[in-house]
């Protein structure tokens, strides 16, 4: 080997290991400061992650855009829904009296809430768009307490990165990030303009996240768990939705 | 304020000497379009190619297009596409549903779109600060008088063959065309296609409020689409009639090749 390759594969190798180095930093970094969806690995993650990266970058704490009175839509569009079940049936006739909303995980007083003690929560009420995947969008409001009272409340921990909520409906379960989760607009919904929240719209509780496409508003909520590692729950991508191949991030 | 490397200036992008010289052979090929141009050119078709696919396939769950801030099946459409759907909630007037494409269709529109945007903006700078948009795309003065003006519409119109000379620039009509794929069109489908992300509204909520509305933003994004298609099928078309070789040719490397298509002519003529 003469001198001038041995300089060229040095400061090849050089180059090659500092390149990959300064791309493991930056990986780290930008996992540091949440930069990096649960679902950054699959097949088009690529395009995920810079828009998650971007949003979070330039609009972490930015208000989802808030509508007048005049504007609530008079016919709201909800997706028809399979049958619920004679378990729903039992708890609607009894005007729901026994839905209870458990929280566990990463917090200082695990337990349960009825949802008589949630409607007691202080609540906020907002006039938000829903937008749905496929295209539709309508107007209403929505209250209930924000998510983020119900985390306070059972002293969620510093080092908690996810809060994954499940539905009624087995198969329906999603993830959002903790900045996401105390979010002010982030409500636990309970009611839709001006009365309960219907059947229809995911009543009587709907996680309300309005930064996002409809389907991270997951109806007829039961359970929060509050995690550092999102990657333990299923197959690793932070949400039903996500492994029916939609992406996590839904800000988009 | 300057361009992060230095960009070798193609001084000869223009030709000194008509571009038919005889004199000139195979060996002095000139080079026609930057090679920015060029790899921008194709990522920019690679990316437009994703997202036309796609957007399609995202228009297949709701063919449906309103004005305003809210559309859905229980309101009144400004109009329907009529095409089948992929989601048995939409009235369409066919018996069938198509599969659920939106999860990888939404996802790699998503991810051409970025490279579409992150292309654009190097393209964008180099146009700018290396004289590309000056030089090669703005209109001389003289050329936009309605005399020669009009005679390039005429020109298009009637799909005469570009001659030879017409290989090393572009006319007055193929400049403004250009300009407004560049500056107007493209601008515009980014900007509506932004306006239809909740997040995005949450930090530019004016953005969404000029365009009418999200629902506004979405049938805009629809129109300027067909634009831009009804711009490629047009490109495509003049490429065609001016020599699939000569027009490609140039893009990929750089150079014309009026005189390895003469050579070719030949030898083609030589053996039938």
């Amino acid at each position: 080997m003469d001198k001038i390759s041995r300089r060229k594969l040095l400061t090849t190798s050089l180059l090659a290991t500092a390149g990959a180095t300064g791309l493991g930093v930056a990986a780290k970094l930008a996992d540091y400061y949440g930069l990096i969806p649960p679902d950054s690995g699959v097949l088009f993650g690529a395009g995920e992650t810079l828009s998650y990266a971007a949003h979070r970058l330039f609009g972490r704490h930015a208000l989802a855009r808030e509508f007048a009175r005049n504007q609530i839509s008079k016919d709201p569009y909800a997706n028809p829904l399979p049958p619920l079940g004679a378990e729903f049936q039992r708890l609607e006739v009894g005007g729901f009296a026994d839905w209870r909303l458990a929280v566990d995980g990463m917090v200082a007083r695990p337990g349960s809430f009825s949802l008589a003690e949630i409607k007691r929560f202080p609540r906020r009420t907002q006039i938000t768009m829903n937008g749905c995947e496929e295209g539709w969008t309508y107007i209403a409001e929505w209250s209930g307490p924000p998510l983020a009272h119900v985390l306070s409340l059972v002293g969620a921990l510093p080092q908690a990165r996810y809060v994954v909520y499940r539905s009624f409906q087995s198969n329906w379960w999603d993830s959002i990030d903790i900045d996401e989760a105390w979010h002010p607009q982030t409500l636990l919904a309970v009611g839709m303009n001006g009365g309960e929240l219907p059947v229809a719209f995911g009543g009587p509780l709907r996680l309300r996240v309005p930064r996002q496409l409809g389907y991270k508003s997951i109806k007829f909520l039961t359970r929060l768990t509050v995690t550092d590692n999102i990657k333990r729950f299923g197959k690793g991508v932070g949400g039903g939705t996500a492994e029916r191949g939609y992406v996590w991030y839904a800000g988009i | 304020m300057g361009f992060p490397f230095p960009i070798p200036q193609h001084k000869n992008c223009l030709p000194s000497s008509p571009s038919n010289d005889p004199t000139k052979g195979v060996g002095s090929l000139r080079p026609r379009h930057h090679v920015l141009v060029r790899v921008t050119h194709w990522l920019i078709v690679l990316g437009f190619l994703a997202l036309l696919v796609t957007g399609g396939e995202i228009l297949t769950c709701h063919p449906r297009f309103y004005w305003g801030e809210t559309g859905n099946v229980n309101m009144r459409p400004a109009f329907i596409v009529p095409i089948p759907s992929s989601r048995g909630s939409v009235p369409t007037g066919y018996s069938f549903v198509l599969r659920d494409q939106n999860g990888w269709g939404r996802s790699l529109h998503f991810e051409a779109a970025w490279i579409v945007i992150l292309t654009s903006l190097f393209y964008g700078a180099f146009g700018f600060f290396q004289g590309h948009f000056r030089r090669n795309l703005v209109p001389a003065p003289s050329d936009l008088t309605p005399k020669k003006f009009g005679n390039d519409i005429v020109r298009h119109l009637r799909f005469e063959r570009p001659s030879e000379e017409e290989a090393w620039s572009y006319n007055a009509l193929q400049r403004l065309t250009y300009l407004l794929v560049v500056f107007v069109l493209s601008p515009l489908m980014i900007w509506t296609g932004l306006a239809m992300s909740q997040a995005f509204g949450s930090v530019f909520p004016s953005a969404v409020a000029i365009l009418g509305g999200l629902q506004s933003a979405r049938t805009l994004h629809f129109f300027v689409a067909i634009l831009l298609v009804l711009f490629l099928v047009i490109h495509v078309l003049m490429i065609f009639l001016a020599g699939l070789r000569k027009r490609v040719g140039p893009m990929i490397t750089g150079r014309v090749t009026q005189q390895r298509e003469q050579v070719w002519t030949k030898f083609r003529g030589e053996n039938s």
